[in-house]
């Protein structure tokens, strides 16, 4: 996937000349996901309004105009082909559409897929992966509750008794503060709460056989990955259930 | 056949590993790209091959880096390698400063941003430019948010270094305070190994 086919937003370039209401649905889903890759927060604000205008419903608009935006983002971060500002700058340009559709959604009363307490462990303070996971994942229909950074046990704990969540998610970017997510599974068993949760772990220096071995339930790489994840690994413990 | 002890390190370290083997030192050393710090990632494959190559000429191998966001992957790799040790501790924040120095500065402000000696001379290329600010500098404060101070753990006394420390930190918008450190426990391993070359020789 590259951003060259039919993308004419690049400053001075033909793009400049397009104008998003004269594009027809598809035409204009294929130019926001052009615009989320390009990380264009005014077109995607006027993307989405476009759309909602022309019928559209909020979850239809966020999933074939946003999350599949991001989604290919996603797959070129991946890649190697984006590199972190530019899926930064796509994350900001999906807050603009999100800022639109967020209390749409809400209006429609759809139950969400699930609820996400996630956050930074203690000790580590980026956040930049985390915020993708919690974005993506309320693309995906979850409900996330965002703890933000340095998170210790007892805020987890008071996270979980507090919004009763299907999944704890945790991210850390240090070697020196991933074993923190060892503390707070570990605690989860003594107090007898570990099965009450999916506990998912990511951030850049783990990797799978560490997610394992501190017995989390999934590894994800990316944020994509990781609202993918989520949605199956609920799914499969509701019907297991 | 080439039976010289080589460390082979990461680029960043190279001035530290000059002053402290000294112009004449039996040890040889190879570098790999100072740009890894950035891509954590990349370390072990590029030196799964490094390594390998020196091992089947039968040489003492000590690799020139700590954990450094490998996430325990390098010391998975040296576990298949017996005899090839690393740099102590997680990263070269830590074993310049001491395990138990950098845990108490860090537990003081986790919002600390490290720069050694060479992260201040080259902190346009790798941090600037490595994080994109150069074409993004709206960035700079989604990336900084939390962060509170930059920590210089300063190798040398030196003003210069000092001075480029401090002017990072005014451009990341954030307190600036030094530390000298001198070379810590990157030297006492490193003259280990020189050690015991100067001793089979």
């Amino acid at each position: 996937m590259s951003d060259g086919d039919g993308n004419s937003n690049d400053g001075d370039g033909p793009g400049d000349d397009i104008v998003l209401a004269e594009l027809d649905d598809e035409a204009l889903v294929a130019q926001m996901h052009d615009d989320l890759y390009d990380g264009l927060g005014d077109e995607i604000f006027e993307g989405t309004n476009l759309l909602l205008g022309r019928g559209w419903g909020p979850q239809r608009v966020l999933d074939e105009a946003l999350v599949e935006g991001m989604r290919i983002v996603g797959i070129d971060f991946r890649d190697g082909i984006l590199f972190v500002p530019e899926v930064l700058l796509a994350a900001n340009a999906m807050k603009a559409g999100m800022s639109v559709l967020r209390p749409l959604l809400a209006e429609t009363g759809a139950e969400p897929i699930g609820t996400v307490v996630i956050g930074t462990v203690k000790g580590d303070i980026p956040d930049i992966g985390k915020n993708l996971v919690a974005m993506m994942m309320e693309g995906a229909g979850f409900e996330v509750f965002d703890l933000g950074v340095n998170t210790d046990v007892d805020e987890f704990f008071a996270a979980l008794d507090k919004h009763k969540p299907d999944i704890l998610g945790m991210s850390a970017l240090l070697t020196t503060t991933m074993p923190y997510m060892k503390v707070v599974i570990d605690t989860l068993k003594e107090r007898g709460r570990r099965d009450d949760y999916i506990v998912m772990v990511g951030g850049a220096p783990l990797n799978e056989e560490f997610a394992m071995a501190v017995g989390a339930d999934a590894y994800c790489r990316d944020a994509a990955i990781a609202a993918a994840t989520a949605a199956s690994l609920v799914s499969a413990r509701r019907l297991a259930s | 056949m080439n039976r010289r002890p080589l460390i082979i390190a990461c680029g960043a370290l190279a001035g530290d590993l000059r002053a402290v083997l000294g112009p004449d030192s039996p040890v040889e050393v190879e570098y790999l790209p100072a740009n890894l710090h950035n891509r954590p990632e990349r370390i072990v494959p590029a030196l799964r091959a490094r390594l390998a190559a020196a091992l089947a000429e039968g040489r003492r191998v000590f690799v020139g880096y700590a954990d450094c966001g490998t996430g325990g992957a390098l010391d998975l790799l040296l576990g298949e390698l017996p005899g090839v040790d690393r740099l102590p501790g997680a990263h070269c924040y830590e074993f310049f400063a001491g395990s138990e120095r950098f845990a108490a500065m860090h537990d003081a402000e986790p919002g600390t941003f490290y720069l050694t000696d060479y992260l201040a001379r080259h902190f346009d290329a790798l941090v600037w430019h490595g994080l994109g600010l150069d074409r993004h500098p709206e960035l700079r404060d989604e990336y900084f948010r939390n962060y509170r101070r930059v920590v210089h753990l300063a190798q040398r006394d030196d003003d210069n270094i000092r001075r480029l420390a401090a002017a990072a930190a005014d451009r990341l918008g954030l307190d600036f305070e030094t530390h000298g450190t001198g070379y810590g426990a990157f030297a006492a391993a490193i003259e280990g190994i020189a050690a015991t070359s100067e001793c089979s020789t």
